[in-house]
């Protein structure tokens, strides 16, 4: 028997090694691909957001901080912009966001899976597309106010929405509803039926069983439902550009003319990590806010 | 029963009377109404691919044509750009579900340190938002034409020209950007496999490799396929960190970004519609397929 075993373990040697390193031969490349074009790319922008210089004359790192200084002092209008267009527009998707996702977990019956993909339908189509879309339907002569102008009569012909605030809000809040809506359908369709008919044994009416069971148990829901609408907004230019005016920029914009237009990459690089920053702090504040017992769940 | 209570009683009902008309009522309501929002945009885009507009902009409603359905690819760069966006889904999502299969495999099926921060690194670019993701890649990519700043090792043995702005960058950008969609759920389809399958092969005299290919590999495929279509679409539709890497190079979205400040063709709305039109034909089908399988067993 011992000799048997002996011979064996050569080659059973190396290729027991080799089935050892096997998570690190699996890991590797795509690991290795993350961290010469996610990580380091992060690395170097950081960097390039302490440099001076221009792009013809090279850019260097001095340590300055005049990047953050102009990023948090120059584009105050479009830093109140992104907070003020992402805080409403996430509250709106909120609002309508919830009642969908609550009416397809537990009304949805047999069309829960229709009623799903109707929310995700408009990922079909290019998110360029369907902004495209808002600007013919929203447009002075267009589907809605031309009706309203022309047929209804009821608004003034010099009406207008296009390129105002509110298309921007339009905008927003259509094209990141579906990331609203999924995370919260799966936090209501997790929820055990039996809870809400406990509640109810015990005498709570509807309205009580609901604030007291349903929200708090889809609170996890609500958390990554309004992170990832958040998060999408704050960054977004494409909205502001194709619905909005110069007025209503957003810091998105300015991240985008400043790298693809002006060339200016120290500020431009100040300002996606002061993005970056300002999101995190977010989502922490958030998380402790709603309780992060809950989250795990 | 005093009267009081009696009050208390019948308010108590008619909350409850109130809630439950809600919830039959407004509640559905609701929910088509916002579906029916999400929905708009695509109609208004395949109407208006049937638009017989006057001059270079489809913003106006003027009468039926098939002159865009006929002739779909008659605008300059246009057929150009669907070639570009097609071999960069194609190619980004092969590399992409590989790569990110192989991380998902070893996540899943090995024991190993540093686990938490890999779940985390492939966490992270989900997580931020798509503008910081294309402004860091272009600040590598000029950091390396010009030979500025600490460089990844390696990538500084390319000529300087390997690198530059167009078609490469675009691909190592969605393959980056994709790696993490696809071990999400690639790890999803593993989280329910049974191990005990896989050994049961081996004792039945199969090595490693031919219990991987026989085995696991088609237990897992599901999830592969299911990651690379997602893979695609993102890949298809991506406009924001396209934006920033492809330097001259045309996507189609990036295409119709180019072209919609000088002209809006219904053209756009033909592309839209055909690829809305044939990944719900895909879905329809395949659930289908799902549906008769499931009552053949």
């Amino acid at each position: 028997m011992t000799t048997v075993g002996a011979t064996a373990t050569p080659p059973g040697g190396w290729r027991r090694r080799l089935f050892a390193a096997a998570p690190y031969i699996l890991l590797a490349p795509g690991l290795l691909w993350l961290l010469y074009f996610f990580i380091w790319p992060a690395v170097q922008m950081f960097l390039m957001s302490i440099s001076s210089g221009s792009l013809d004359s090279g850019f260097r790192v001095t340590g300055t901080l005049k990047p953050y200084t102009d990023a948090l002092t120059k584009f105050s209008t479009q830093w109140g912009n992104s907070l003020l267009y992402g805080a409403i527009s996430t509250t709106l998707d909120f609002l309508i966001g919830f009642p969908v996702a609550y009416a397809i977990a537990f009304r949805g019956g047999r069309f829960k899976n229709l009623l799903l993909f109707l929310v995700i339908a408009p990922f079909f189509t290019s998110f360029l597309i369907r902004t495209i879309s808002w600007q013919i339907l929203l447009g002075d002569e267009g589907p809605v106010l031309g009706f309203l102008k022309h047929v209804v009569g009821i608004l003034p012909v010099d009406f207008s929405i296009l390129y105002s605030p509110v298309a921007v809000i339009a905008g927003l809040t259509y094209n990141f509803l579906p990331f609203m809506i999924l995370p919260l359908y799966v936090a209501l369709e997790k929820i055990d039926i039996r809870t809400l008919e406990a509640a109810g044994d015990l005498y709570a009416n509807g309205w009580r069983t609901f604030w007291k069971v349903t929200f708090p148990l889809a609170l996890p829901g609500v958390f990554a439902g309004t992170i990832l609408t958040f998060i999408p907004t704050m960054g977004d230019y494409v909205n502001a550009e194709l619905l909005g005016s110069p007025k209503t920029r957003m810091i998105g914009n300015v991240i985008q003319g400043r790298f693809l237009q002006s060339n200016d990459y120290p500020t431009a690089s100040a300002l996606s990590f002061v993005l970056m920053a300002g999101i995190l702090i977010a989502v922490l504040i958030y998380a402790r806010a709603l309780g992060t017992e809950q989250l795990t769940g | 029963m005093t009267a009081a209570s009696a009050a208390v009683a019948r308010s108590g009902n008619r909350t409850d009377r109130v809630g439950r008309s809600i919830s039959h009522w407004a509640l559905p309501a609701f929910t088509i109404l916002a579906i029916g929002y999400l929905l708009i945009p695509i109609v208004v885009m395949i109407v208006f691919s049937f638009n017989d507009y006057q001059g270079k902009f489809n913003f106006i409603w003027h009468g039926f044509t098939l002159n865009a359905w006929e002739e779909p690819l008659a605008w300059p760069g246009l057929p150009d750009a669907i070639r570009i966006s097609l071999t960069v889904a194609f190619l980004s999502t092969l590399f992409s579900t590989i790569l990110g299969t192989m991380i998902g495999l070893a996540l899943t099926r090995y024991q190993f340190r540093g686990r938490g921060a890999i779940n985390g690194l492939i966490f992270l670019p989900m997580a931020s938002p798509e503008i910081v993701l294309g402004a860091s890649l272009l600040t590598l990519f000029i950091n390396i034409g010009l030979r500025n700043g600490v460089l990844p090792p390696g990538l500084t043995l390319l000529p300087k020209s390997a690198l530059s702005l167009g078609f490469t960058t675009i691909l190592i950008a969605h393959i980056m950007f994709n790696i993490s969609y696809v071990v999400v759920t690639v790890k999803a389809r593993l989280a329910g496999f049974d191990r005990r399958l896989e050994e049961a092969a081996m004792d039945l005299g199969a090595n490693e490799w031919t219990t991987f290919w026989r085995v696991t590999f088609p237990l897992i495929l599901p999830g592969v396929v299911a990651a690379a279509l997602l893979a695609f679409s993102l890949s298809i539709d991506d406009f924001v960190i396209t934006n920033f890497v492809s330097g001259t190079t045309n996507t189609f979205p990036m295409w119709v970004y180019g072209v919609i400040r000088n002209a809006l063709p219904a053209q756009i709305n033909v592309i839209g519609s055909i690829v809305f039109l044939s990944a719900v034909a895909f879905v329809a089908a395949t659930t289908l397929r799902s549906g008769r399988a499931i009552r053949t067993h």
